[in-house]
């Protein structure tokens, strides 16, 4: 116990007395899981409300592999996005293997079938005939899926926050693509496990506080507009 | 109805869900500022051919004519379907306000917030629901809820609404309420509207015309009485209420009167038969009069049989009386007749009823 204390007392310190590595750490933890779980709202939203409300040969299998990739390994994620970043990669004419650009799109593809598994689920548990009676109405179709998006709104920020919570947390990938350079792209979760490894347990310790800390502030202020949503 | 313009047409359509035809319309028109009934059993298409009407469901072959304009087959074009709005079964309301909800397919048309806010003012009165205009929808009674999804519908000012059993859902009182404020905004606006409902009562009390549909097809349309009165096959004949229904052959016709065996008992109708011919007749339990005494037999009244009640079934504002008079007979008398007749299991009575009050069509095979 008296490790776990020293580690508080060593938060405290390094959180109060601002600084500076820890600082960084904590704001391009922020940076890059944000960017992340925004980008995978953009792409996961819409795709989740077209998999909800279209019908195409396959359309089960797709979601089934949405599904599936709502539990996907970073590991493998952070595996996958290096060989394609790799220097003769698909991508690698990128030339952002070790940057935060590429810890943002690995953090994506661990978000994005998670944004859009909930989307699907949250469009599909609307009454069944809202969509009708939304065009019945006179919508466009555009009108209709905006619509649809709003009524569905308090599940998509569990969306939002599933999202959010499964890349601020993961560090496999993180580590594989970002390399946890000093500067660059330590964040968190990298940071943690390094000072663990080196047996600075309460730094990482810590660092682990504050991961948990940024997490519950997030998570708290979606659900405090979630809550204030929801009907009574 | 205001005119007898032709609002809307429908020529040769048919749909098809899930594989199978649940439509086969060959033609069907709607004038403008009539109510339009369209009844008959669960799953016989009624909401299939709302949605078909309203371009919500793509049609496999088949014409939708409005306003002499054909509009284009499959999913209709957003400009057809702002000249019509559409009521559920289900409110489905949006998780905002009243006032909210009722300016939705306003605020889609993206008209001045002023004639927003009037229009809404408008329709929230007229519903009696302006009390409720800053209440959440989640927070509204089924009735209201109902009510809110009615204004909402009117607010657009459609040139036809479609109303799928819009009072389904309710208990007595508020379907009563609803029925009745309904009634008055359909002749107040002079809308053209189609409603879909189980209710014979909703139908005689709303429509101008009624509808029949059976397994995907119209069966019979005419005015409620006509139906009511003169159904078309059995099938409509039992949905409408007609209890009495018997199979029996004509033995004779003579002056515009003929006579029909049915167990072994005559049934004089009137009307033209050829003799020999199996005919269906029915007869309304309201059409049959129950009597203690042998009642005169006058120029109409042709039909007497001595008969035994059997049963006496109490439903609040009247009673139904079984009979044995050779054949079943069901009667329909208010409570005050069977107090005074006395009636009970067993009692001996006469039943009779008008030669004119039977309703005759060939047998279908």
């Amino acid at each position: 116990m008296d490790l776990f204390f020293e580690g508080i007392r060593k938060a405290w310190s390094l959180i109060f007395g601002l600084d500076t590595e820890v600082l960084a750490v904590t704001l391009l933890s922020l940076e890059v899981s944000c960017s992340a779980t925004l980008f995978s709202l953009v792409i996961g939203i819409p795709a989740g409300v077209f998999l909800a409300l279209s019908d195409f040969p396959g359309r089960r299998f797709v979601i089934s592999l949405v599904n599936t990739g709502m539990g996907l390994p970073p590991v493998v994620v952070g595996l996958f996005v290096t060989l394609f970043l790799w220097r003769n990669g698909p991508l690698g004419f990128l030339e952002i293997l070790y940057t935060p650009s590429a810890m943002i799109l690995a953090q994506a593809v661990i978000a994005t079938p998670i944004v859009t598994g909930i989307t699907v689920a949250s469009i599909q548990n609307l009454p069944a005939n809202l969509k009708l009676q939304v065009m019945a109405l006179g919508a466009t179709r555009m009108q209709m899926v905006w619509l649809l998006i709003r009524e569905a709104r308090l599940p998509l920020l569990a969306a939002v926050m599933a999202g959010f919570g499964g890349v601020i947390s993961e560090v496999g990938a993180s580590i594989m693509v970002g390399g946890n350079i000093k500067g660059q792209t330590r964040v968190l979760t990298t940071a943690t496990v390094m000072e663990t490894g080196k047996g600075n347990f309460d730094v990482a310790i810590a660092l682990s506080l504050i991961l948990l800390v940024l997490a519950f502030s997030v998570n708290y202020l979606l659900t405090v507009i979630q809550q204030r949503e929801r009907p009574r | 109805m205001s005119d007898s313009e032709s609002l809307l047409e429908i020529r040769n359509l048919t749909v098809v869900r899930g594989g199978s035809r649940v439509l086969e319309i060959p033609s069907f028109s709607l004038h403008r500022g009539e109510t339009v009934a369209l009844i008959g059993p669960n799953g016989t298409g009624k909401s299939s051919f709302l949605l078909a009407l309203a371009g919500l469901l793509p049609l496999e072959s088949g014409d939708i004519i409005f306003s002499q304009q054909p509009i284009v087959p499959g999913f209709a074009s957003t400009e057809y379907r702002r000249k019509l709005a559409m009521v559920f079964q289900e409110p489905l309301l949006f998780d905002t306000t009243v006032f909210e909800n009722v300016a939705a397919g306003l605020k889609l048309r993206r008209l001045s917030t002023r004639e927003i806010n009037e229009r809404v003012t408008s329709c929230l009165k007229r519903f009696r629901i302006a009390h409720l205009a800053d209440r959440s929808a989640r927070k509204l009674s089924g009735g209201e809820a109902q009510r809110t999804s009615l204004a909402r519908a009117f607010a657009t000012n459609p040139e036809i609404i479609l109303l799928d059993e819009p009072f389904v859902a309710l208990d007595p009182p508020a379907r009563q309420a609803l029925g009745d404020d309904l009634e008055l905004v359909l002749r107040e606006t002079g809308a053209t509207a189609i409603l879909t409902t189980h209710d014979q009562m909703d139908s005689l009390r709303l429509a101008d015309r009624m509808v029949v549909m059976e397994r995907g097809k119209i069966v019979q349309s005419g005015t409620p009485s006509s139906v009511h009165n003169s159904p078309a096959n059995e099938f409509v004949a039992t949905f409408v209420g007609m209890e009495n229904i018997f199979t029996g052959t004509i033995k004779e016709s003579d002056n515009g009167l003929f006579s029909v065996s049915v167990a072994d008992r005559t049934i004089e109708i009137m009307g033209e038969g050829a003799p020999m011919e199996s005919v269906v007749i029915c007869i309304r339990p309201e059409h049959i009069v129950v009597s203690v005494t042998n009642p005169e037999t006058t120029a109409s009244t042709r039909n007497i049989f001595p008969s035994t009640v059997t049963k006496i079934v109490q439903l609040g504002l009247y009673a139904k009386v079984y009979l044995d008079c050779g054949f079943s007979l069901v009667a329909a008398i208010t409570n005050q007749s069977l107090e005074s007749l006395a009636l009970q299991t067993g009692s001996q009575v006469f039943a009779s009823f008008k030669a004119t009050a039977v309703h005759v069509f060939r047998k279908s095979h």
